[in-house]
């Protein structure tokens, strides 16, 4: 006899659901954490998926980069000429850019680009049997497309985040010295002249965590996609929408974090 | 009247022993309480209507699904029971050949084969992956299309790169689920006939999921109709239908109007 029946739910249908995918998503990390420590650790996979991630990415995070140097400091310029601070300017970008707009941007991009190639890669090898097939053959498909694609877009986007600020200080540069012949060791000096040993820690920290976060939520979608083609798009959506809220969510508690650290 | 295609190594070792088996889905009950033996050498078709869990009853026996209740015996082994360690040694011995192919969309022919052996059997050299893929391909008749993607080859070239996938690892239990649906007559037929093959060369015990009469008659020694959950009736093709049943005569007289 079948004991196990559920019959209603305990609070409503869309409680009960939020509820279990928030328990899902715990279990998805819990066993992330266990397996990423356990041989076998598929390192050349790892980097195939770093080459997938990184490389793949370079030429958009290159001209967004570039594009919001350019436009920041055009866009800040006249304000702070108002207050006869000019020359400020450097410096105001390096803080921006190091701190803020590099790892943000880059996340952004990799949310969109990554996290939703991740969404509908693992998706539609859900949906068409892919990764059963990887069970019924002995091989663990959770370590081997999971753990791999996490710690490819871990270790790859922190690269690009600073890749990122550096283009984007050019493209301030190009700018600058277009306004005012300053050159680009001088602007260096001046963007980095305020620019801490903790900045640039919790800028790759920061990075770090968005990079597990955009990984962690497109492999999760793409794992429990469902109903065929239309639940591969969904997870898709799905994985670029959360990634992005989870990367605000994260870079306001990384950012009050720095700066509890900074006054102690 | 006796399957004369099959290759008769039959002995009454059961490699895959079913004992009271039940799953539901939420509140449907898929599997009410089956029993189901399969002995060596020998290949067992369950026939049934679609959603009548004959997919999930093979899914079940390589633990892709969870029982809810029941004894499954597979290779001597508890499936119920058995650690994530050791149902991965037990599906090394099953090889799964799925309704859809399965096929790796991002990996050739020769990868698709080639990666179920690597991941499982330690350094082995790159002759000897290209002696087993070039075997495996060789049993299905298909070694010319090695370097081509999947999505370069037909529905048919599909099912049998898909069997020779699971050949790879020389399992001792097949189990094919709709070997034939969505094939033309033609192709159906040679699918027929690579499974009777595959029992011959690599002697191995199938259970073969279809709703296609003519591929259940040509390639098992025993029918098992699974309606409603239970199984209506089990034996020779000629006995099953000739039962005067009435789900069974209708399941009988679609399949030859088809």
């Amino acid at each position: 006899m079948i004991s196990k029946k559920s019959h209603g739910f305990i609070f409503s249908k869309n409680i009960d659901s939020f509820l279990e995918g928030i328990y899902n998503a715990y279990q998805f990390i819990i066993r992330f954490f266990k397996e990423v420590f356990q041989p076998p650790f598929h390192i050349r996979e790892v980097i195939n998926q770093c080459y997938e991630v990184g490389l793949k990415s370079l030429a958009l995070i290159s001209l967004t980069g570039f594009i919001v140097g350019i436009v920041f400091t055009k866009q800040s310029r006249p304000s702070l000429e108002d207050f006869g601070a000019a020359s400020w300017l450097p410096s105001l970008i390096g803080i921006a850019i190091v701190k803020a707009l590099g790892p943000l941007v880059t996340a952004l991009i990799c949310a969109g680009k990554v996290g939703s190639s991740i969404g509908a890669e693992l998706g539609s090898m859900k949906v068409t049997e892919q990764i059963e097939a990887m069970e019924v053959s002995a091989i663990n498909p959770f370590k081997y497309l999971i753990v791999t694609r996490v710690m490819a877009t871990t270790i790859t986007i922190p690269i690009l985040a600073l890749y990122c600020s550096f283009v984007g200080l050019f493209g301030s540069f190009l700018n600058v010295h277009a306004a005012e012949s300053t050159s680009l060791i001088h602007f260096y000096q001046e963007a980095f002249k305020t620019i801490t040993f903790l900045d640039i820690f919790s800028s790759i920290a920061k990075s770090i965590v968005f990079g597990f976060t955009i990984g962690l939520v497109g492999c999760y979608k793409g794992f429990h996609a469902t109903k065929g083609t239309f639940g591969v798009g969904k997870a898709a959506n799905e994985a670029v929408v959360l990634a992005m809220f989870l990367v605000f969510l994260e870079e306001i508690i990384i950012v009050q974090l720095a700066n509890w650290i900074r006054f102690f | 009247m006796e399957n004369k295609n099959l290759h008769s190594t039959l002995d009454h070792e059961p490699v895959i022993l079913i004992k009271n088996l039940y799953k539901s889905f939420g509140e449907l009950d898929v599997l009410k309480g089956i029993d189901f033996t399969l002995l060596k050498g020998e290949n067992i078709a369950v026939l049934g209507k679609s959603g009548s869990g004959k997919s999930v009853l093979i899914k079940i026996l390589v633990g892709l699904l969870k029982a809810d209740q029941g004894e499954i015996t597979v290779l001597g082994k508890r499936v119920d029971q058995i650690s994530a360690k050791e149902l991965d040694e037990l599906r090394l011995h099953i090889g799964f050949s799925f309704q859809q192919s399965a096929l790796y969309d991002s990996m050739t022919v020769f990868q698709n084969l080639a990666f179920p052996l690597t991941m499982n059997i330690k350094n082995l050299s790159t002759k000897e992956i290209n002696s087993a893929v070039d075997e495996a391909l060789d049993a299905v008749g298909l070694k010319e299309k090695r370097d081509h993607m999947p999505s370069e080859l037909s529905g048919g070239q599909r099912k049998r790169i898909g069997i020779a996938r699971t050949l790879i690892l020389k399992p001792q239990i097949m189990l094919y689920d709709e070997p034939t649906s969505g094939l033309d007559p033609i192709t159906s037929a040679e699918i027929n006939s690579l499974i009777l093959d595959v029992q011959k060369k690599y002697n191995t015990s199938s259970v073969i999921i279809t709703h296609d009469l003519t591929c259940a008659k040509t390639t098992s020694n025993k029918i098992a109709m699974l309606l409603d959950g239970k199984f209506l009736q089990t034996g020779k093709f000629d006995e099953v239908f000739t039962s005067e049943e009435t789900q069974i005569k209708s399941f009988y007289n679609y399949n030859f109007i088809q």
